[in-house]
């Protein structure tokens, strides 16, 4: 039967070709024509001549793009540990819950999703500004801190200085930590919830406790998941645009806002595009990583 | 549990295995125990002793509750109502990790990630026992499961067999005071089984540790444990040895459950000391035993006839009145045809119809290589058992 599905060519292609020419028209050939753009030179407002010249890269290579690079890095690091450190309890609670509680769980997971991104990071800006709900709620208690003080005899504390909570690295951090969860939340639910049950419960029959269990038998045997629940935060976050635009501050911006500018406002799509690749290789060598330790895991079976 | 075995005469008994090893005393105490999962009753008011040193089965289908009263001992589940004791201590109390049980999962829960030594060798770091004292045991412990020399071996490099060794050897290099095995042998081949069964009888005798086995496997209770207990719905159905459990269970569900029957339902007519008669309808003849049996006069009574205990006799053709004369000798004779035939080497098969059409399951060894050639089919027979054969049930 294999044969005669493979023997039916015209059905095959009839399936095979339209998303094909569909992935080369509209992925394979931009990108081709971006990488293109790369090694060019604006000749023109809008023309671009294709010279083979290697200025784009060594200019994105020089300290202060280095530097934004370094800075996208180390933000979209602390938020993809960030988003392991609350997303990993999260999980567990989800693949532990009864299957009832399961399903209302992960819709709440899932809930951000159906909202749209601008929406939401203007709902965070709102809960964030000095006139927001963090420092209504800090105020509050601040004054009536400062009321028992009083009450008790000692020096009130004073006027209340709402924290600064945005356009800086932490709103952005925060934001884009907001934003990933979920990201990081699935894959780690899928894989805690494949896991066979009775290697938890060997291990507290052996004599671990709960803590133990998860840092000698579910986090190793989970690491797969973790991986994977690492690479699709550390990506996203890393090409973060929206998020460092909206939240952060004038010292805040990150990679893809750089590229963004170059695209529109500076108009030099061959430096835009040099900058694009870089990150792009960046992407790679990440998911190179987690193949490795897929791989790795795997072999151990 | 039930009432006593109404046909158990103690003097009939099989003598019990030599169990020198198992003292007196309750290691493990059941009382009341009652598990419920939303308005399921999963165990229903179980109280029950094992003793120390006993190789003690658990046996019942599917879902009777058999599972849930080991997680119970083992800390996985907790009673509804009732307490457990682990010597003479209530353990409602202890989280799993802190009992001195351990147990053999179903699946092995052999942990994937970790070498066969660390994988033996995880509860006693647990444990804080130091390396060198770890080392010997976790050695000692693969040398008793006849795995000496694999301690090097990732998981994923083992047979199903010796994974299952390996979790032996996991739980018991912790000395614990009871073993609970889940299903052990059921993943097994049937070649393995046969050999993990004695092995686990002689590993047991040697380390002397008390062994609570879950299986659903009657032939496996049979041939491993010292004491079974037969649940069924949750109950606890009968608890005996399994000489007692085959040859006098206590209720239709135990004599079905353990091995295979003939059961006539009938009524008791005499009940005498000595003698006791049940008409039974379908067996065209009433059923005449050699003792009493405890039961009102005309009540439903069933009687439970085993195949083996069948004997099977060449009758000539059209002597079907029930003249004893006619009969070879045997108090109990009841003419029919053979049906059907299954040879299977050591003994052979034989379904007989009976006069009202009611079939009858008998074996027979085939003690010489020319017996399976002395009935064959549509051959009249007459069926014989003794007296002391049947078993009389009351529910």
């Amino acid at each position: 039967m294999e044969q005669t599905w493979k023997q039916a060519k015209a059905a095959f292609a009839a399936i095979a070709v339209p998303p094909i020419a569909w992935l080369f028209l509209f992925f394979l050939v931009p990108m081709a024509v971006i990488w293109a753009y790369s090694f060019g030179e604006n000749t023109g407002p809008i023309t671009i001549d294709l010279t083979g010249t290697f200025a784009n890269y060594v200019r994105a290579l020089e300290p202060l793009y280095l530097q934004i690079f370094w800075k996208s890095l180390i933000v979209a690091g602390i938020t993809t540990l960030l988003c392991l450190i609350i997303g990993f309890p999260v999980a567990l609670a989800i693949a532990f819950a009864t299957p009832k509680m399961k399903s209302w769980l992960l819709l709440l997971i899932m809930l951000p999703f159906w909202t749209n991104l601008l929406i939401r990071t203007f709902a965070l800006i709102a809960v964030l500004r000095e006139q927001g709900y963090v420092n209504f709620a800090l105020e509050w208690l601040w004054n009536n801190a400062s009321g028992f003080m009083t009450l008790v005899g000692l020096q009130p504390l004073g006027e209340y200085e709402p924290l600064t909570l945005l356009y800086n690295n932490t709103a952005v951090i925060i934001g884009l930590v907001y934003v990933h969860l979920p990201f990081m939340v699935l894959p780690l639910y899928s894989a805690l919830d494949r896991m066979d049950r009775s290697l938890m419960e060997a291990s507290l029959d052996l004599g671990a406790g709960h803590l133990r269990t998860i840092w000698s038998v579910v986090v190793p045997l989970a690491a797969p998941g973790i991986a994977s629940g690492i690479l699709i935060t550390f990506i996203p976050a890393l090409g973060a645009y929206l998020t460092p635009d909206l939240l952060g501050g004038t010292d805040s911006q990150m990679i893809a806002n750089v590229i963004e500018r170059q695209f529109k406002r500076a108009n030099d799509w061959p430096f835009g595009a040099a900058l694009s690749f870089l990150l792009m290789y960046l992407t790679f060598i990440a998911i190179a990583a987690q193949a490795f330790i897929q791989r790795k895991s795997e072999r151990r079976g | 549990m039930t009432d006593a075995p109404v046909s158990s005469a103690p003097s009939n008994a099989p003598s019990p295995k030599p169990t020198p090893h198992v003292k007196d005393n309750a290691i493990i105490r059941f009382e009341g125990i009652t598990k419920r999962f939303g308005k399921m009753v999963a165990v229903d008011n179980v109280t029950l002793d094992i003793r120390e040193g006993e190789f003690f089965a658990l046996l019942g289908p599917s879902g009777c509750g058999k599972t849930t009263l080991l997680r119970m001992l083992a800390g996985f589940e907790s009673p509804t109502e009732g307490r457990i004791l682990i010597d003479g201590k209530d353990v409602a109390s202890l989280p799993p990790n802190k009992r001195p049980v351990n147990m053999v999962f179903q699946s092995y829960a052999v942990f994937p990630h970790m070498k066969v030594s660390d994988n033996v060798a995880y509860g006693l770091k647990m444990d804080g026992v130091d390396g060198g004292e770890i080392k010997r045991r976790v050695d000692e412990a693969l040398e008793l499961v006849k795995l000496g020399g694999l301690g090097v071996r990732m998981p994923d490099q083992l047979s199903g067999g010796q994974r299952q060794r390996v979790a032996l050897a996991r739980a018991l290099v912790k000395r614990p005071r009871v073993l609970l095995l889940d299903e052990p042998l059921s993943a097994l081949d049937a070649k393995l089984r046969d050999q993990m069964r004695s092995e686990l009888t002689s590993l047991q005798e040697k380390v002397g540790i008390t062994f609570i086995m879950v299986t659903h496997d009657q032939d496996e209770a049979l041939a491993i444990a010292t004491r079974c207990a037969v649940m069924n719905r949750g109950v606890l159905t009968q608890v005996a040895s399994p000489g007692d459990l085959y040859e006098f269970p206590n209720s239709r569900f135990v004599a079905d459950f353990v091995g295979s029957v003939n059961m006539f339902e009938g009524v008791l007519e005499k009940d005498e000391p000595n003698e006791a008669q049940v008409r039974c309808p379908e067996l065209g003849a009433p059923v005449y035993l050699d003792h009493g049996v405890t039961g009102a006069r005309g009540s439903t009574v069933w009687v439970a006839l085993r195949p083996e205990k069948i004997e099977m006799h060449k009758r000539a053709e059209g002597s079907t009145a029930m003249k004893m004369e006619d009969a070879p000798a045997g108090t109990n004779v009841v003419p029919g045809v053979i049906r059907d035939i299954v040879y299977l080497g050591s003994e052979t098969n034989y379904e007989i119809e009976l006069e009202g059409g009611r079939r009858v399951k008998t074996f027979r060894s085939n003690l010489t290589r020319y017996d399976q050639e002395d009935f064959t089919w549509d051959e009249p027979v007459w069926l014989a058992w003794h007296a002391c054969s049947p078993a009389v049930l009351l529910s």
